[in-house]
């Protein structure tokens, strides 16, 4: 720390940040690496983007080893291999998501035209020139078939959080544990319950109400583990509060305890929408993919943003289909972005209160 | 003259009042409500797929055909359902998919809880809280479009070099459409909820024995082997569980990837296979009457499959923090 000549207040030392001296070592050892990896890809058979970073990877790992080594001796060293391997780690977790991001849009809006909000599929096949037919079947479709399913789930899913954060009654372990068993479920194990339970036996046919129900079963462990969370976060005192002033326990949890989570329930219903809109394979199964625009969700077949992609995908094969498909994907994939970051918002905006 | 009066006691009264005896009942009934579907998922698919497997016997779950036969009027003539080359496919694909997964998801969790700065972990756990939302049809296009050229390539590789070990060779090189590559996008899929499983486990740990090993002079790598590690350890086995249940559902994913061809096939870079899932889904347009029950058979078996990896994963991980050092 350097000492100036006028008595100024002296500011607190850092000495856990590192030096200059140290930082220009960390950026000698990168460069040395890059400079080995380079070597390496013209020595060895490594080749291509992946040889590259592979080359890169084994080189920092060893450039670092060694001058860990230099300055602070064995157990230093090893550290740094956890260090280099881990940062490996999170960059191989982020490589495909941002590969996945960067694919549907650049592919994804090629296939975009105002005729895709307002048209639908019913005198269109998805090898037609991209400006025939659209997705309006889907988007209406979807929508309707979330909209049933929320309204089927939302309730089941918040008396489930309310008998495990309110009532606390006996089952109450055996409960969680069944929620969380039930997030398990695969979606097309769904599919083939309300085929076996309603369509066959009753009804006989494929149609939006069916979607909206396998939908709602893969919708409640969601919803319900969010809302748990979220009432898990009430103080004690406020319910405390509602029933010394007389409030029965009915009355304190509607009137407090539900008011007081109310963005917290937002945010589980916009997760527990985000996790059932691509659902493919149920919908494949019971909503009998529509092709026209149908607002019924008790008669006829019901088309699907996931059945629109999974369809231009399987029976196409030409330019047009592909773009349709990637079209199609980079509809839902602002969907769910959109209902990411409303979630997001509102859950770091009730944190700050 | 004083009549003396006997102080009746004040009644204590404990019994909620209606109103709340209703609301009780009623949330409890919608508590059970978890219960009750799954016992009706049970029920119903118990209920269509019990003809196949009571005349199919054990068979259905050891033998390894799935052949209807039909004469040219279409009437069956012979119908053998097996469904133990998808059952193996479903545990291959899973497992690889953990294989390759959860080491990467569990480094990356080490990472975001014990060596990023405070603004990056935020924004790495917003990216994988995201991919952990996105629709598995994404990943299916996204990993057969875009994943198997590179995949393809890197099968190669491990078959040119690893060749002499039986899982890694081929019949004839197609390397198309393998579990090796569905597998891998299954462990891009499986990433996100490991990482986050394991990154909840880290945080628990208790501060006071990171704390202790650092003031001891541990390094970073020392505190981990010695603190986190022990500590998280159930809960990291039930992460990796979690995901290979995950896994083991998956249905489009593996559809779109996966050449789905009814065999028993343990090379895994060579490009045959499939899972329950996909079965269900490829067999469900034209199966008939007969067909559609020993498919509801099949959904019954992976339903079980995967409630019981789901079950061991949540004891695991819930049983965490009463182990440990």
């Amino acid at each position: 720390m350097t000492m100036t000549s006028q008595p100024t207040v002296l500011k607190p030392g850092r000495p856990w940040e590192p030096t200059a001296k140290e930082r220009g070592q960390k950026l000698l050892n990168f460069l040395i690496s890059l400079a080995l990896s380079v070597v390496l890809l013209f020595t060895t058979g490594l080749n291509g983007k992946l040889g590259w970073v592979i080359a890169f990877f084994i080189s920092f790992l060893s450039v670092t080893f060694i001058a860990e080594y230099r300055r602070a001796g064995r157990p230093a060293a090893q550290d740094s291999i956890l260090t280099s391997i881990s940062r490996f780690a999170i960059f191989l977790a982020i490589i495909p998501i941002v590969s996945i991001l960067l694919t549907v849009i650049s592919k994804g809006w090629r296939g975009l035209h105002w005729g895709l909000f307002t048209q639908d599929m019913a005198e269109a096949t998805v090898n037609d020139p991209i400006q025939n037919g659209g997705m309006l079947a889907a988007i209406t479709g979807t929508t309707i078939m979330v909209g049933i399913a929320l309204i089927i789930s939302l309730p089941i899913s918040l008396l489930t959080a309310l008998y495990l954060t309110e009532i606390k009654g006996k089952f109450a372990r055996p409960v969680r544990f069944l929620v969380q068993a039930m997030s398990g479920v695969p979606s097309i194990v769904a599919g083939l319950f309300i085929l076996s339970s309603i369509v066959y036996p009753l009804t006989g046919q494929r149609n939006g109400l069916m979607g909206g129900m396998a939908l709602a079963i893969l919708m409640i462990p969601t919803v319900a583990r969010t809302a748990e969370e979220v009432l898990l976060l009430i103080p004690n005192d406020l319910r405390e509060a509602g029933l010394a002033l007389g409030a029965t326990q009915w009355r304190t949890v509607a009137m407090v305890v539900v008011p007081a989570v109310k963005s917290g329930l937002i945010t589980a219903i916009i997760l527990g929408v985000a996790r059932v809109i691509g659902e493919t394979a149920p919908i494949i199964l019971v909503s009998g993919g529509g092709e026209a625009n149908n607002l019924n969700p008790v008669s006829g077949p019901m088309g699907s943003i996931p059945y629109y992609v999974w369809k231009s995908f399987l029976l196409g094969g030409t330019e047009e289909s592909t773009q349709r498909t990637w079209a199609g994907l980079l509809v839902l994939l602002v969907w769910v972005l959109l209902l990411f970051t409303i979630a997001r918002y509102i859950s770091s905006r009730s944190q700050k209160r | 003259m004083s009549n003396t009066i006997t102080p009746v006691p004040r009644e204590l009264v404990t019994k909620p009042r209606r109103s709340d005896q209703l609301f009780r009942v009623i949330v409890t009934a919608g508590g059970m409500s978890s219960l009750i579907i799954l016992g009706l998922i049970f029920a119903f698919l118990a209920f269509r797929g019990y003809g196949v497997i009571r005349t199919e016997g054990f068979g259905f779950i050891t033998n390894s055909n799935w052949d209807v036969i039909e004469d040219e009027n279409s009437d069956i003539i012979s119908q053998d359902y097996g469904l133990a080359a998808m059952l193996i496919g479903t545990i291959l694909s899973a497992t690889i998919a953990v294989i390759i997964g959860v080491p990467i998801a569990v480094l990356s969790a080490l990472f975001l809880e014990f060596y990023s700065g405070k603004k990056v972990r935020a924004f790495l756990v917003a990216l994988i809280d995201l991919m952990a939302a996105f629709p598995s049809i994404l990943f299916g296009l996204w990993g057969f479009m875009v994943l198997m050229p590179s995949a393809e390539y890197w099968a190669k590789l491990l078959n040119k070099y690893l060749g002499w070990f039986p899982v890694f060779e081929v019949p004839f090189p197609f390397f198309t459409r393998s579990p090796f590559i569905a597998g891998m996008v299954l462990a891009i899929m499986i990433i996100p909820i490991c990482t986050s499983i394991s990154r909840e486990v880290f945080s628990q740990t208790p501060l006071d024995r990171i704390q202790a090993a650092y003031a001891l002079g541990a390094t970073r790598l020392a505190m981990i082997r010695a603190v986190v590690i022990p500590f998280g350890r159930g809960g990291i086995i039930g992460g990796a569980m979690l995901g290979l249940g995950r896994a083991m559902g998956e249905t489009v994913a593996v559809f779109t990837v996966l050449n789905i061809v009814y065999q028993v096939n343990w090379q895994v870079l060579f490009g045959a296979g499939g899972n329950i899932a996909s079965l269900i889904l490829l067999k469900f347009g034209e199966a008939d009457r007969e067909e559609v029950n020993a498919l509801m058979a099949a959904g019954l078996v992976l339903f079980l499959l995967t409630l019981l990896v789901n079950a061991i994963a949540n004891i695991l991980v819930s049983r965490l923090g009463k182990t440990g050092r």
